[in-house]
């Protein structure tokens, strides 16, 4: 499971999506996402699309990659599709078996709402895919830094994500460690039903919360030993500067979201998929 | 001005029982006083227990003394105004290394001591290629730590505190929790350092083998310093040694039975090429 999410990974390369500041890539695909919602034709979903393939195709990263983002929401996938499908009213009856009716209203927005979720993972996880989670806690540092002034610990909450991204790694290979310890002391993690094997989890789960928890009091002490005092007075390795590309890639999305949302909504292009 | 002094330095913990009641106050150091002079290579040895960590995290002012004082380049520690100085001052490397690494790139982790110090961009860059030129890492500098193997990553942590041009260095059983390369590569590193940059070295380790070119040896056991001087001067006493059990080295254990049963044989061999000369005359 933890091997199927894509959001947070890292596809390295030295593509030109790759190299644009971690604020324009954070700002661009939340325009992205926003512009997903809005419109109500075919017209802007084509847009939208075309957008993706070309940004896709600049990333260099591998459709395949991208893909495999979609795999754990298929679920959810599955479960809002049916529910459109089958309860939305209106529209000419375009199908009926007992209760289950399709409308046309219904399969179209059904089929705009799968849409809209496949291209929200993928658009958000080839934000990932691009940005080293550094760099993606340095861009959220510095975009949400005017959330300082209404006394949001902006800079505590980005040392704390990027000291968790570095502590995963070491802490999955501590929880291999006592699963492995604890199976050669005869603990059974196989066998059973959902319960005990919950129950089974205890003995890992323990010793790993009191691993952790010693962890976090090193890192605080050898961290204040290097002086850190929070973010006061901090003088950053990597400062973030923008260039000329990230004005470009502003000014491209800035003008992919006015002509979709006016194409999307002005334009009467509306064609129902029947 | 002396790099580190203390006057009858105290520090002392309250005991508790398993409900956390307290049932009596423990000394972890007791009435310890140090000279340490600036560019000095110094090692306290100590079994477990013996307080020698404690003592080393009052030169960070990770603690402050219960009672007594200490000063480091001539500051108080217990004063707050000069904290960040003494940090700065006086860095320190912990035992294990992987709870000691912050960044997620090796570069940006011996970056992340300057940056706090509030050095310009263009300074911390330039410190960061140095420091980790000096510990021999710059070719892993674009690596994630995870990647490293132990002896590697404290010389990483050895750069993050180079990094901060410190006057002393505090080493806090660096060499525990790693394999004998290891352990070699990061006392090479030290050695290297001491040499090059001329900074005062504190080196606390419960090896023995490790404290043979220091200048001047502390031995501690139960608060108290026990034994001070070179380590010719302290390895000549094996017996005392043994009784605050430390690991004396084989060569040393061997030269001094060598000695009891009459062969000439000069007190606080230290190294086996010495004993292999002297037993060759």
């Amino acid at each position: 499971m933890i091997r199927d999410i894509t959001i947070g990974q890292y596809y390295p390369a030295n593509s030109r999506i790759h190299r644009l500041d971690p604020r324009v890539k954070i700002v661009c695909t939340l325009l992205y996402l926003i512009s997903l919602f809005m419109f109500k034709s075919i017209i802007g979903y084509l847009l939208a699309t075309l957008f993706l393939v070309c940004v896709v195709r600049l990333s260099t990263v591998p459709v395949k990659y991208i893909l495999k983002g979609l795999k754990p929401i298929i679920m959810l996938l599955m479960i809002t599709v049916l529910f459109n499908l089958f309860l939305t009213p209106g529209g000419r009856l375009l199908f009926h078996f007992g209760p289950l009716k399709i409308t046309e209203q219904g399969l179209n927005t059904a089929v705009y709402m799968a849409i809209r979720l496949i291209y929200l993972i993928m658009g958000s996880s080839l934000m990932t895919l691009t940005t080293t989670p550094n760099a993606l806690t340095d861009g959220l540092e510095s975009l949400l830094k005017p959330l300082g002034h209404l006394n949001v610990p902006v800079h505590e909450i980005a040392m704390m994500m990027s000291i968790a991204l570095r502590f995963i790694p070491i802490l999955l290979e501590e929880t291999d460690k006592i699963m492995k310890a604890q199976i050669a002391r005869g603990a059974d993690l196989e066998s059973g039903n959902i319960i005990q094997k919950a129950k089974a989890l205890v003995p890992i789960l323990v010793p790993l919360f009191v691993s952790a928890f010693r962890r976090a009091n090193d890192l605080a002490m050898a961290m204040e030993a290097r002086c850190y005092h929070g973010g006061e007075g901090r003088t950053k390795m990597k400062p973030l500067i923008y260039k000329g590309r990230d004005y470009a890639a502003y000014a491209v999305t800035i003008a992919y979201v006015a002509i979709s949302f006016v194409a999307g909504r002005y334009i009467p292009f509306k064609i129902w998929i029947f | 001005m002396k790099m580190i002094k203390t006057d009858k330095l105290v520090f002392e913990y309250a005991k508790r029982d398993e409900e956390g009641n307290i049932i009596g106050m423990s000394r972890a150091v007791d009435e310890v006083d140090l000279d340490i002079e600036p560019g000095q290579f110094i090692a306290i040895l100590g079994h477990n227990g013996s307080g020698k960590s404690t003592l080393a995290k009052h030169m960070n002012a990770i603690l402050v003394p219960t009672e007594g004082t200490m000063w480091v380049d001539g500051k108080d520690t217990k004063e707050e105004e000069y904290l960040w100085d003494i940090r700065q001052s006086a860095g320190m490397v912990f035992q294990n290394p992987d709870n000691q690494i912050i960044g997620t790139v090796v570069e940006e982790d011996v970056g992340f001591g300057p940056e706090n110090l509030g050095v310009p961009t263009e300074q911390i860059w330039k410190r960061v290629e140095e420091s980790l030129k000096a510990v021999g890492m710059i070719e892993y500098r674009h690596h994630s730590p995870n990647k490293l193997s132990g002896g590697q990553k404290q010389r990483v942590a050895i750069a993050g505190v180079m990094a901060m041009r410190p006057k002393c260095i505090v080493l806090d059983e660096p060499t525990a929790m790693l394999d004998p390369n290891g352990r070699k590569e990061v006392l090479e590193s030290v050695q290297e350092l001491r040499k090059r940059e001329h900074i005062t070295v504190i080196l606390i380790t419960h090896y023995m083998e490790e404290v043979v070119d220091a200048d001047q040896v502390i031995v501690m056991d139960h608060g108290h310093v026990v034994m001070q001087g070179t380590p010719r001067e302290i390895f000549s006493q094996v017996d005392l040694l043994k009784e605050y059990r430390l690991d004396v080295p084989q060569v040393t254990i061997l030269a001094d039975e060598l000695r009891k049963r009459g062969l000439d044989i000069p007190a606080g061999i230290l190294k086996k090429e010495e004993l292999v000369e002297i037993l060759c005359r």
